[in-house]
């Protein structure tokens, strides 16, 4: 079966010193990516149906449009909003949720890869699928409708970045507490809700006052808000939809913490 | 035992422990009211084999994974390496190497992949594609872990273990689902690493591979040491020959023990009997008619010398295979 290839030579001192953090690091976020991009499942809830909402809706007349404005400009912060939750939420949340089913946390947890670390390069890895996903969605919209930027660009990174943190700590708390059969069903069961209640394709008033009432304090309808309010021309600063986003995620972050288990 | 005497066994007990690869005192670990480990006590020493062996929930997979920093014990104390695995866990990790008993591999990653993300987190790792080659995975370097035999899986787990060139060991049921080759390629990979001086410390329920790789071999039941010995002495008081039979459960073994040649006779578990002797055929003679006048059924005949197995199965009373 093999032949004597010797482990370890006495001549050489064995040497098991750990790689810096930052090498253990980028080398995670390298694998992290490597293996998003083989979850052929995540490419399709991250990138393609965003890009298909957006295409989709924004070509039907169905779309409110204020004058001068298109569909798009109404629909993108919306679909922004949905790709975040896609890629924090759906994509991370049943991706880690089957790392600790196959065990992958626990035996990452006796490697010198610490769990810090490993939150790091899941992190980073979220952050570049998220900027593949702007690009991609901003592209189409500029491309293809006539978008143009408007509003306040630190208010949407802003917003954007409270909804990145929100919606990973929800799948990390469903990944962390619940089987990964569950997961799988409870992320996407979630991201449907949030779809048709966030207020990003459907506006919200066109809603049953009571379900319009309770969608109002969801995270979905808080991070769709806080676009919409920022990605627009004139518009106000979005203190309800952020302060709202802001308590979502501490809540939610400190559920995640309290309740993760990584075997 | 004199003051003085007592004395200079604590201070050697103590210098013993210092150099010790591994010191487990007095540890022990509950689970709600279920005492799963209880007051055990044992050292691995530098460059040793050390092999745990118990039936199903004696505690094995508890100890080890409470020696690689996994679970805090409730009492006792706990050195690896010198090192406490909980508090000092980040100077720890990257000296030991861990297999546990489920792979956690990525099952999207392939053989090699999977190995060149462990490598990542060391300066000076092992050569992927030489330490694939030796445990017998060139061929399915390129395959994804998901389609793997549970052999290979195993086999990799093993590479992961081994790929920051370890000091110290930890392989918990290597063997268990690899085919007879893969299994000698194991052993085989052990001896090297003992050769090498590396310190391993594995479980098993396979007692010939206890028996063949151990240096020393501690025996473990419902949490407890109940031997802990070289395989040799532990065998050697069992030179007596015997003889194994299964036939129905309960028979008198004071019937058994007044045939003549048997000196000693014991149902180990239900339906399962040794029976020791000096003069083996005249022992089957003896019992073979004893069971035909009697006409109680014969199922299985062995004759065989005492072996680890023997021992184990009187310490637990119970079988070895999880």
């Amino acid at each position: 079966m093999a032949t004597q290839t010797s482990l370890t030579t006495e001549s050489t001192p064995r040497q098991n010193t750990p790689a810096s953090a930052g090498r253990q690091i980028l080398k995670q976020t390298q694998f992290e990516l490597l293996l998003t991009s083989r979850r052929g499942e995540n490419v399709l809830v991250t990138l393609i149906i965003p890009v298909m909402l957006l295409i989709f809706f924004a070509s039907l007349n169905i779309i409110p449009v204020k004058q001068g404005g298109s569909a798009a400009t109404f629909l993108l912060p919306g679909i922004l909003a949905i790709a975040i939750m896609a890629a924090g939420m759906v994509n991370l949340g049943i991706a880690t949720a089957y790392e600790r089913y196959y065990g992958v946390l626990k035996r990452l947890g006796s490697s010198p890869l610490s769990r810090s670390r490993l939150i790091i390069a899941k992190i980073i890895s979220i952050l570049v699928l998220e900027v593949v996903q702007v690009a991609l969605l901003i592209g189409v919209a500029i491309a293809f409708y006539g978008w143009r930027p408007v509003g306040s660009l630190p208010l949407a990174l802003l917003a954007l970045a409270l909804g990145t943190v929100t919606f990973s700590a929800l799948g990390l708390a469903m990944a962390g507490a619940l089987r990964a059969e569950m997961t799988l069903a409870g992320a996407n069961a979630l991201f449907l809700v949030f779809i048709l209640l966030g207020g990003g394709i459907l506006p919200l008033e066109h809603l049953p006052a009571p379900i319009a009432a309770v969608a109002q304090l969801l995270p979905a309808s808080a991070l769709t808000q806080a676009l919409q309010q920022t990605m627009t021309a004139g518009g106000t600063l979005p203190v309800y939809p952020l302060v709202l986003l802001a308590v979502w995620a501490v809540v939610i972050l400190l559920v995640a913490m309290r309740t993760f288990k990584w075997e | 035992m004199s003051a003085q005497t007592q004395t200079t066994t604590t201070v050697a007990q103590t210098a013993q422990n210092e150099r010790a690869t591994i010191v487990v005192e007095n540890f022990s670990k509950s689970y709600g009211t279920h005492r799963v480990v209880d007051a055990l006590t044992f050292q691995v020493q530098p460059g040793e084999v050390f092999a745990l062996l118990g039936p199903n929930g004696a505690g094995k997979t508890t100890t080890v994974e409470t020696l690689e920093g996994y679970r805090a014990p409730d009492t006792g104390t706990i050195r690896v390496l010198g090192l406490d695995p909980i508090k000092q866990a980040e100077a720890l990790k990257p000296r030991i190497g861990v297999m546990l008993q489920q792979d956690g591999l990525y099952p999207a990653l392939t053989a090699r992949e999977v190995l060149r993300l462990f490598a990542g987190y060391y300066t000076q790792p092992q050569d992927v594609d030489a330490l694939l080659e030796r445990v017998g995975l060139t061929d399915a370097a390129k395959t994804r872990c998901r389609r793997l035999s549970g052999g290979q899986k195993r086999r990799l787990a093993l590479a992961v273990a081994l790929i920051g060139n370890p000091e110290l060991v930890f392989l918990d049921e290597p063997t268990a689902g690899m085919d007879p080759q893969a299994r000698q390629t194991t052993w085989e990979i052990v001896r090297e690493l003992k050769r090498n001086g590396v310190t391993i410390l594995l479980t098993t329920h396979l007692m010939d591979e206890a028996e063949r790789l151990a240096d020393r071999v501690a025996i473990i039941d419902h949490g407890q040491l109940i031997a802990l010995d070289t395989p040799a002495n532990l065998t050697s008081g069992q030179n007596a020959n015997v003889v194994r039979f299964v036939a129905p459960e309960g028979l008198d073994c004071r019937q058994l023990t007044a045939l003549p040649s048997v000196q000693k006779a014991e149902e180990v578990r239900a339906g399962s009997y040794v029976l020791e002797t000096d003069d083996i055929p005249a022992l089957l003679v003896e019992l073979t008619t004893w069971l035909r006048d009697q006409a109680i059924p014969l199922s299985e005949l062995r004759v065989g010398h005492g072996s680890l197995e023997d021992l184990f199965l009187r310490l637990t009373g119970s079988e070895v295979r999880d």
